[in-house]
């Protein structure tokens, strides 16, 4: 036992290494990636505060928040993933399955069609971002509240979570026909995931929810490895199920939440990293939580930078990329097993 | 209520009866309502003796009847390919629409667009069908070449997982060619623009389909109770798996090849149908049938009537209708309720 233990640790550790060293490499990479490309050297001689002034411009002002709000998204997606299928105890669970991105997806709709010609472009930007988060949580609620009898059992969390999601995906297909050509585009771009305006400002609204929610999701791994078992046998080990349960996913909701109204409705990415991580490391939180932690952070860097540089005639929305990117390796991993 | 419902036969069939009368009447009122309005009196003459100079004779033989018709077929076909998959995969979140057969559709019409832009109707139809077809297929090699087998969460993960591969390549495809709307306008769905061809489509491979899945359907039900299980009782799961996969291939092929991707109802009628039937699927696959055609022709009445001239896309409809009956019913289980 000690011996598998040992042997856990060393692995994750050496994953853990492994992924950093990655998004260091691929960090460098990406920032000096663009329309107007940097080398490496060139990229590090400005960080250091000695680059040229048009260098600083695009690193500051442009790339580097844009590549730290990926990889606060992907952070934020993959660990609400993981969240989600455990306290459902279903591995399809994400949170665009279970109705919270359609619920922010809806709300940004609804902005786009009603509010946004009356604000002007600048302040806009700021409030789509709100509504996109009342409109998850307000998915998440009605869940919760709909699921409710005599407490919530996993299989009702799902099942009303799917009833809730279509409800909103038909109301935001009979909006979106009502739009004009222009207004359905930016739609389209938003629902199929786009990080659409990186600045300071949002880098800094994201960063507490993930700082905050992320270490305290892992300190609750335990909860989490326990609920996995089932009801029966978690509440036969003392779990307090039904408040651990709310807890948790009010977490997932939040970490969800907050990344989708940075980074529209990506989907995919919070269903298939925490599969991996525990492809790679077997199903402990205390493992599979960092990983994908940092997995989803990676996976959504890499896909912003390809997604933006790809094609020279427009910017492929980085939500198609991602599931580009990760559908054959996760292929792979379900054919190896 | 319900508890009673699925212990007495006579009442399921009491609602098998009252299913297919509904069914029968809202053909009728699908019939009728238009841009014309037909009597229903009329519409009866138009179907026993049939008048060739009459255009409302004219218009509910080649535009309404095939119509409806082609209606309660997808709908019925949609509703038991989910029945179908749930059971499988054992995973109530599965269905069509996120198992990579309705976007293996949509990659193949969207290349056909894209490289084809005058291909016929016919030859769309052809395209989905082959489109949902390698979907199938492709879903179906992954299990077959991993190393553990098909297990139902591998076949529920590499659904989702093709389907997203392929969903990312159409819109790719689709907002490089600028085809976005037209995608859209397919992913929500709609019957406009059936005729008699649609339904002979739907009709042979509907027919095979659904006496493929009538003869499996005792089968589900002891695997339900766990592979292992079903194994000890002397069953053979691999071909039960295949059967149920073929079956799907049928009938969603061909009803995302006439009506598009009409999303929800693969996914909520079993459910329904099955917090009211009880857990045999030899009850479940023909009432699923039934209520799945009830409902879209219903639906596609109402797209038809909130917005004229203009059709609403059937898709939101049949969401928007079943929605909240649906949250009533899941509510409806009890509190330490296991899948």
């Amino acid at each position: 036992m000690t011996q598998i233990n040992k042997h856990k640790s060393r692995r994750f550790i050496g994953v853990i290494m492994l992924l950093i060293l990655l998004i260091i490499v691929m960090f460098f990479m990406t920032l000096g990636t663009g329309v107007i490309n940097i080398s490496p050297l060139d990229v590090i001689r400005t960080l250091l505060g000695s680059g040229t002034d048009r260098q600083e411009l695009v690193l500051f002002e442009f790339r580097l928040p844009r590549i730290t709000l990926a990889l606060l998204i992907g952070t934020g997606l993959a660990v609400s993933g993981a969240i989600l299928q455990s306290i459902t105890q279903n591995d399809l669970a994400e949170p665009g399955i279970l109705g919270i991105n359609t619920g922010a997806g809806f709300a940004v709709v609804l902005f786009i069609f009603f509010l946004q010609d009356l604000m002007g472009n600048v302040f806009s930007v700021l409030v789509m971002p709100l509504f996109a988060l009342m409109g998850a949580l307000l998915a998440a609620l009605l869940i919760y509240v709909l699921a409710w009898k005599n407490g919530v059992s996993p299989i009702r969390l799902v099942l009303v979570g799917i009833g809730i999601n279509a409800g909103f995906s038909a109301a935001l297909v009979i909006l979106q026909l009502k739009m004009n050509p222009q207004d359905f585009r930016q739609a389209t771009v938003w629902l199929s995931g786009d990080i659409w305006s990186a600045n300071w400002t949002f880098v800094l609204a994201l960063l507490p929810w993930i700082l905050i929610l992320v270490p305290y999701a892992l300190q609750k791994s335990n909860t989490l490895n326990v609920l996995n078992l089932g009801d029966d046998i978690a509440g036969g080990l003392g779990s307090k199920v039904e408040n651990d349960r709310r807890l948790l996913l009010i977490i997932a909701v939040a970490l969800a939440g907050a990344s989708v109204a940075a980074g529209g409705a990506i989907a995919f990415l919070g269903l298939v990293v925490p599969h991996i991580a525990r492809r790679i490391i077997g199903p402990l939180h205390q493992y599979t939580i960092p990983i994908s932690a940092l997995m989803g952070g990676l996976l959504l860097m890499v896909s912003d930078t390809i997604g933006k540089n790809l094609l020279t005639s427009m910017e492929i929305p980085v939500g198609i990329v991602v599931a580009i990117l990760s559908a054959p390796y996760f292929v792979y991993l379900l054919i190896k097993e | 209520m319900l508890s009673n419902i699925q212990q007495s036969k006579f009442l399921k069939l009491m609602i098998v009866m009252l299913t297919l009368i509904a069914l029968f009447f809202s053909i009728g009122l699908s019939v009728s309502f238009g841009a014309a309005d037909i009597h229903l009196s009329t519409v009866w003459q138009a179907v026993a003796n049939f008048n060739d100079n009459l255009t409302s004779h004219k218009v509910i033989q080649e535009l309404r009847l095939p119509r409806a018709f082609a209606a309660a077929m997808t709908g019925a076909f949609l509703a038991v390919s989910g029945a179908v998959m749930q059971g499988l995969t054992r995973n109530p979140l599965a269905s069509p629409s996120i198992m990579g057969v309705t976007n293996g559709a949509a990659f193949a019409l969207v290349l056909v667009m894209a490289f084809y832009p005058a291909v016929s109707n016919f030859g769309m139809t052809i395209a989905s069908f082959a489109g949902a077809g390698i979907a199938v297929a492709l879903i179906f090699m992954i299990g077959s070449f991993s190393t553990g087998g098909l297990t139902p969460v591998k076949l529920a993960l590499a659904g989702v997982a093709i389907g997203t591969l392929l969903s990312s390549l159409s819109s790719v495809i689709a907002l490089h060619f600028q085809l976005e709307k037209q995608l859209g306008f397919w992913m929500a769905g709609g019957l406009a623009g059936t005729d008699w061809t649609s339904n002979q489509v739907l009709l042979i491979s509907g027919i095979i389909g659904i006496v493929i899945a009538l003869m499996i359907s005792k089968s589900m039900t002891v695997l339900n109770l766990g592979e292992d299980v079903a194994a000890g009782l002397g069953q053979n799961n691999i071909v039960i798996k295949i059967m149920g996969i073929l079956t799907v291939l049928l009938l969603t092929g061909a009803a995302v090849s006439v009506a598009g991707a009409i999303g929800f109802i693969g996914l909520i009628i079993p459910h329904m149908t099955r917090f009211i039937m009880g857990t045999d699927y030899r009850w479940i696959i023909p009432v699923s049938a039934l209520f799945g055609a009830l409902l879209l022709v219903l639906s596609d009445v109402v797209s038809r009537l909130v917005n004229a001239p203009y059709e609403t896309p059937v898709g939101a409809i049949t969401s928007l209708i079943g929605v909240p009956f649906f949250l009533y019913l899941a509510r409806g289980r009890s509190g330490g309720d296991k899948k």
